[in-house]
């Protein structure tokens, strides 16, 4: 039951098949079961249970709220939820319980949703591996699954792959089903990166579909909401029902996005155009991940689509232009963490200057100090033009690019996610956040530049037994036709994500490392 | 299901097709002399933990120089991807409020219905920044918990 999609359990809930609450009860012993996973900040146990119970009554007159009523979903911890703590993975808010939701989580409370918890993330959703984070390291379910586990010889407890970031417990919590979706966050492909890396659909909206009202903002101008599920007609549903204007975010349009949720089973490609932009083959690119990206390419092609090598020319400067525009923002979102109204507050009490300073040097860990650090120097008086103004300007550059392409008749790009699959912890750690941040992000922040949607599709495993996943991008507000095409895909390339075998699969799967996880693949 | 690697297909590109930008092609490093690490630190309000840090933020601005290799003459900087529509305002009117309660609970200290700081504008001197960066930060352990 937990491997359903969210339109099939969604179909056993209203048909009195399966019940909410037994369906909470399944999932919360699931995340117990994968909690060597850190997936999860806080596990919100009680409100789950009600709100199932909730959702049991209404189903049963037969009154259901819509799709998502007595779905089991998760938050990032960086989306504020009335009377539960929401930390940001980070010191700083350890303890803070913010006193109203974020539009986008009271969406799904209105709808009916069972929140099962806050996941975990790169502090303040600044990395690439969900290793950033003040409660630990987030890990890939991947790790402990028969394909990745037959080839190490190396103990599990040390031997693990990371989710990616930073919404790595988002990707985690729904890879290894404890939610059937999960809401994360994405400035420059914090949801895309860990969905690819985690084998799970990812889609980041255009910026202004979904509000950000209650996100806790990192780069204002390219934060938005982001949606991960393992089918991509799941994200369909969700999308339906956060997207819209919201009067408290003033960057929501008042377009009209499509309001219908379901996505054509039967889509005809002969007058699709589909663009390969050649610089999506960055150096690093694995030989795999390439293999993909060139199978995927000429499926469309056989399937009769008009595949065409496109150019967006200034792909390669994107990254260094995220870099600066980023520190920028966040130096001046974290002005906002001094100790005095919310948040860690130090004991240091000899100035105000003092007390501002000590707090934020017990709340913030070291990527977040040097971030805020390397902002305020990009944004000083001398170095104001020569480095966030000039940012600003590549980065339209990087806007025209995409728009040149889409407005030659292209209707989406495709290119990879990542440059590779997951990388063990290990040797992640290896490099500094700066560097990881700059590999990882390299085929995602474009997209959140431009203001663009995009979504993640897993298309394969590796050789190593790890997803791999392939972006698809799409002209501004054509969230739906992206998706329809993602799932064209998705019906297509075969990937098999992580089953749940129940007590009577245990046996014939015959693969239970070190009794943790009653799954394995089919 | 694995897949081979030896799949082609005409458009998509086999080798990489990036530019690598070299280093004489970049203006010469910036130094960051010590009062500028000073300033820093007093607009930030956060310290450079160590010498790493300070190496850190120099990769970061060195990292940064390669935008100087964009030929931007002429350009209008972006700030916003939403500039070409007039975006919606509210009225300027009150819609919330009445939670001063809630808010002020969220603060370490207060009295009544103030928020209390220490005593104010005194600049972060060079002995309380000493002290920060000896300070190892000594918060408890965090794990999870069930709400």
């Amino acid at each position: 039951m937990l491997s359903l999609s969210i339109r099939e359990v969604s179909l056993a809930l209203r048909e009195g098949r399966i019940s909410p609450v037994e369906l909470c009860q399944k999932c919360l012993k699931r995340i117990k079961k994968t909690h060597h996973l850190n997936a999860y900040i806080t596990v919100t146990e009680k409100l789950a249970l009600k709100q199932a119970e909730e959702a049991e009554i209404r189903l049963r007159k037969g009154v259901s709220k819509g799709p998502l009523d007595g779905i089991p979903f998760s938050v990032k911890d960086n989306f504020c939820t009335e009377n539960i703590k929401t930390t940001c993975a980070s010191k700083m808010l350890k303890n803070y319980i913010p006193p109203y939701s974020a539009t986008v989580v009271e969406k799904l409370f209105d709808q009916g949703a069972v929140l099962m918890g806050k996941t975990n993330m790169d502090e303040f959703a600044m990395g690439a591996g969900s290793t950033d984070s003040a409660f630990g390291p987030v890990r890939n379910p991947w790790s402990y699954q028969a394909p990745y586990r037959e080839q190490s010889e190396a103990d599990p407890d040390n031997d693990w792959v990371i989710t990616g970031g930073s919404s790595g417990g988002s990707a985690a919590a729904v890879a290894s089903l404890t939610s059937f979706f999960s809401l994360g966050s994405d400035t420059g492909g914090s949801t895309r990166n860990p969905g690819a890396l985690c084998g799970v659909v990812a889609l980041k909206p255009t910026y202004g579909v979904v509000s950000r009202h209650g996100l806790i903002p990192l780069v204002n101008s390219m934060d938005v909401p982001g949606i991960i599920t393992r089918r991509v007609h799941d994200a369909a549903t969700v999308l339906g029902v956060l997207q819209g204007h919201d009067v408290k975010d003033s960057t929501t349009t008042t377009n009209n996005q499509s309001t219908l949720t379901d996505l054509p089973e039967e889509l005809d490609l002969k007058n699709i155009s589909v663009g390969i932009p050649k610089e999506y083959h960055a150096p690093g690119l694995s030989q795999e991940t390439l293999a993909q990206w060139t199978r995927v390419a000429n499926m469309f092609e056989e399937a009769g689509a008009k595949v065409e090598q496109v150019s967006l020319p200034h792909t390669q400067h994107s990254i260094v232009c995220y870099h600066v525009l980023c520190h920028a923002e966040v130096a001046s979102n974290m002005a906002r963490f001094d100790g005095l109204e919310y948040g860690h507050r130090s004991e240091v009490a000899s100035s105000t200057e003092a007390m501002y300073a000590t707090s934020r040097h017990e709340g913030f860990n070291d990527v977040v100090r040097g971030r805020i650090l390397s902002g305020n120097y990009f944004l000083l008086k001398q170095n104001y033009d020569h480095y966030f103004v000039k940012a600003q300007q590549v980065r339209r550059l990087i806007a025209e690019d995409f728009q040149r392409v889409f407005s030659s008749g292209v209707d989406l790009l495709l290119t990879p996610t990542t440059l590779s699959d997951a990388m063990r912890y290990t040797d992640f750690i290896q490099e500094d956040n700066r560097t990881r941040s700059a590999q990882e992000d390299i085929f995602t922040q474009p997209v959140n530049m431009a203001g663009l949607p995009a979504v993640s599709v897993p298309t394969a495993l590796s050789s190593r037994g790890l997803p791999i996943g392939l972006q698809l991008i799409g002209p501004a507000f054509q969230d739906r036709k992206l998706l329809a095409l993602a799932q064209w895909i998705e019906q297509r390339v075969g990937f098999a994500p992580i089953r749940y075998l129940g007590v009577t699969g245990e046996g014939a799967a015959g693969v239970d490392f070190r009794d943790r996880e009653h799954i394995s693949v089919v | 299901m694995r897949w081979s690697t030896q799949i082609n297909n005409s458009k998509v590109p086999t080798v990489a097709t990036w530019e690598p930008v070299l280093e004489n092609q970049l203006p010469p490093p910036n130094e960051v002399p010590a009062d500028l690490v000073d300033k820093l630190e007093r607009l930030a309000l956060v310290d450079f933990p160590n010498q790493e840090g300070l190496a850190c933020l120099k990769k970061s601005i060195r990292f940064a120089d390669q935008l100087h290799v964009v030929n931007t003459e002429g350009v209008e900087p972006m700030d916003s991807v939403l500039e070409d529509r007039a975006l919606y305002l509210s009225g300027d009117a009150v819609a919330d409020g009445d939670c001063a309660d809630r808010l002020l609970q969220l603060s370490k200290q207060t009295v009544e219905e103030y928020f209390v700081a220490p005593p104010g504008n005194i600049p972060l001197s060079t002995r309380d920044r000493a002290m920060l960066k000896c300070s190892a930060s000594k918060l408890e352990d965090t794990s999870i918990k069930t709400v």
